[in-house]
């Protein structure tokens, strides 16, 4: 198990050091001089010299890339220059918002997605499986920004079941987050859950064909201890090596679904970020996101190679 | 002969596959509604009109007005025009470019750890975080977003050619066209890349469906084409406040916007199923 972990860690090191420079080539992509766009159309040569010195812009490159790695490793993404934090701090207070939103959401997604695919494989062809890959099929086609609207409209503002957006921290009123995030999490997990239904229903049916399945039935075996116990079981390995691409998609989805309710998790930091041009702040926040999820796909393929003795890195 | 029968074959069975049927006409209505843009919506799709400003949907006013009193019927089909234009770009970038990547990654083993490893590196951001990263990097413009997409998809398209071309070289086909003779360029076109379109033919109808929610996404939140232009997403961000009094200008647009990815979402299950019945989600 160590060596496996060691192994995938290793492996990440690429990707994480083209993940870093590509991030860290951003703000020299900005067309023409990335301190006169920050700044802004009303600022004076001054201050766009002293932005360019308070980004080490005026550094030549390879300075620029040595203090961003040298920075990176002490854990200095540099300082916002919206809220004039640092870039770390920023993203550590949000991040728990998101996560928290995001498990939510997940375990919206499993329960669901993997619900509904067992449920439609076991019944193959029939009205209620069609049912289950016809609302799948919804999912993984209504925008979720469309779907949260859709929602805003009926259940905050006609019936006034749910408050229309805003955050109240899970930590101090657990009611009142399950209030606020209930429909956030409803439109953040609907894509994915038509996602997992969809995967786990072929994934069974591949399952159901195999003979250790016919043998199962064929020495007598309860249908119900036959799907819980040999047809479950491992049809579920292959779709954990999903969850990676769902997290991916969660926090993806996060991005607009925060935006909508207003919660302010890394979804809209980012996205004010951006719409403000924080450079410091949007690459910081990409960088930290991604290394993130890559540690996930890390932990994802660690429990697929625990759960299949089959695989061997 | 024997070109026209196979042809026949699959053609005939896409359209015994009454998904595939269903998602055709779907997108079909919304290409259709594009094209024909100038004729069926002769009204200026920016044109403010305040006394007219939030009717609801009537026969003067097909899909209403908006707050300014703009055309929604109008902003909506030319709306389609735009999202149709960014949809084809980007899969046009990245039927090009994700072939050119992949195939060179999968053919020559040299360029494959390299080329995977960037390859990996775009895939590991989160896909709509790294669009707005981009499109803050290079302005909130029509061309700048199809920029963005096209980072963002292009390394999925080429990962799914690669993974074709890699178990094709070692077909033994292709080692017959090489002990032949053939050049690495004839083998790739004539031999490799004809056998791994029908995977990409199916990546690119479901990336047509993520190229046109992701732009919405993006004009949604504010960081897409710049208002006025009427695309899809800036019509629903700017109906989102007026939302309670006149929903149609959000669930209008959102209307068309489902439909064309419900649309896609169906042709591309439906070229799967008949072009590549390994994938096939089994009915």
């Amino acid at each position: 198990m160590g060596s496996i972990i060691a192994q995938r860690l290793i492996g990440s090191i690429p990707i994480l050091v083209i993940v870093s420079l590509i991030t860290f080539a951003m703000i020299h992509l900005i067309p023409g001089d990335p301190a006169t766009a920050i700044a802004g159309l009303s600022a004076t040569s001054e201050q766009i010299s002293n932005i360019r010195h308070d980004l080490g812009l005026d550094q030549p490159l390879l300075a620029q890339l040595g203090h961003w790695y040298l920075n990176l490793a002490r854990g200095d993404l540099g300082r916002s220059l919206l809220l004039g934090q640092p870039v770390l701090e920023a993203t550590m207070q949000r991040l728990p918002i998101t996560l928290a939103l995001s498990a939510y959401a997940l375990a919206l997604t499993l329960l669901l997605g993997l619900g509904s695919g067992i449920i439609a494989a076991l019944k193959q062809n029939t009205f209620i499986d069609q049912c289950a890959m016809m609302f799948a099929m919804l999912g993984i086609s209504l925008p979720n920004f469309y779907l949260g609207l859709l929602m805003i409209v009926v259940f905050a503002v006609h019936l006034g079941w749910l408050p229309t957006g805003g955050y109240v921290p899970l930590t101090e009123d657990p009611i009142g987050w399950l209030a606020t995030s209930t429909m956030p999490a409803i439109s953040l997990a609907l894509l994915l859950t038509g996602l997992l239904a969809r995967i786990t229903r072929s994934t069974m049916l591949e399952v159901l064909r195999q003979d250790y399945i016919r043998t199962a039935r064929a020495k007598g075996l309860s249908e119900r201890k036959v799907v819980t116990k040999h047809a479950l079981a491992n049809a579920l390995i292959p779709i954990t090596t999903v969850i990676g691409i769902v997290i991916s998609l969660l926090i993806s989805g996060s991005v607009v679904t925060e935006s909508l309710f207003s919660i302010p998790g890394i979804g809209q930091l980012l996205t004010q970020a951006v719409l403000n041009r924080d450079y410091p702040m949007v690459q910081g926040g990409l960088m930290i996101t991604t290394t993130l999820l890559v540690l996930v796909n890390i932990g994802v393929d660690v429990c697929y190679a625990l759960l299949d003795p089959r695989v061997r890195y | 002969m024997r070109r026209y029968r196979f042809r026949h074959s699959v053609l005939w069975r896409l359209l015994h596959h009454r998904l595939f049927v269903l998602g055709a006409i779907l997108f079909g209505i919304i290409v259709i509604a594009a094209a024909l843009a100038p004729l069926i919506a002769p009204l200026d799709p920016n044109k403010l009109s305040m006394r007219n400003k939030f009717q609801p949907p009537s026969w003067n006013y097909l899909f209403g007005t908006d707050n300014f009193g703009r055309s929604l019927w109008s902003r909506v089909i030319w709306g389609a025009q735009l999202s149709m234009f960014i949809g084809s770009a980007v899969v046009l970038i990245n039927a090009v470019a994700g072939t050119a990547i992949g195939a060179a990654a999968g053919y020559f083993r040299r360029l494959d750890n390299m080329v995977m490893r960037i390859n990996d590196a775009l895939m590991a951001f989160p896909a709509v975080l790294l669009a707005i990263a981009v499109t803050a990097v290079l302005g909130p413009s029509v061309s700048d977003v199809i920029i963005a997409l096209s980072i963002v998809y292009t390394p999925r398209t080429a990962r799914i050619v690669r993974s074709s071309v890699v178990v094709l070289r070692e077909m033994e086909y292709v080692q017959a066209a090489r002990a032949a003779g053939a050049g690495d360029w004839r083998i790739l076109s004539r031999h490799v890349l004809p056998n791994a379109m029908a995977p990409l033919l199916v990546q690119l109808s479901f990336l047509f469906a993520y190229a046109v929610l992701t732009e919405a996404t993006l004009s949604f939140l504010g960081v897409g084409a710049v208002p006025p232009t009427p695309t899809w997403g800036n019509i629903m961000a700017e109906g989102r406040q007026y939302m309670t009094d006149a929903p149609w200008i959000i669930t209008i647009p959102g209307a068309a916007l489902m439909i064309t990815v419900l649309g896609l979402n169906l042709l591309g299950d439906g070229l799967r199923d008949v072009l590549d019945p390994r994938l096939r989600i089994q009915q």
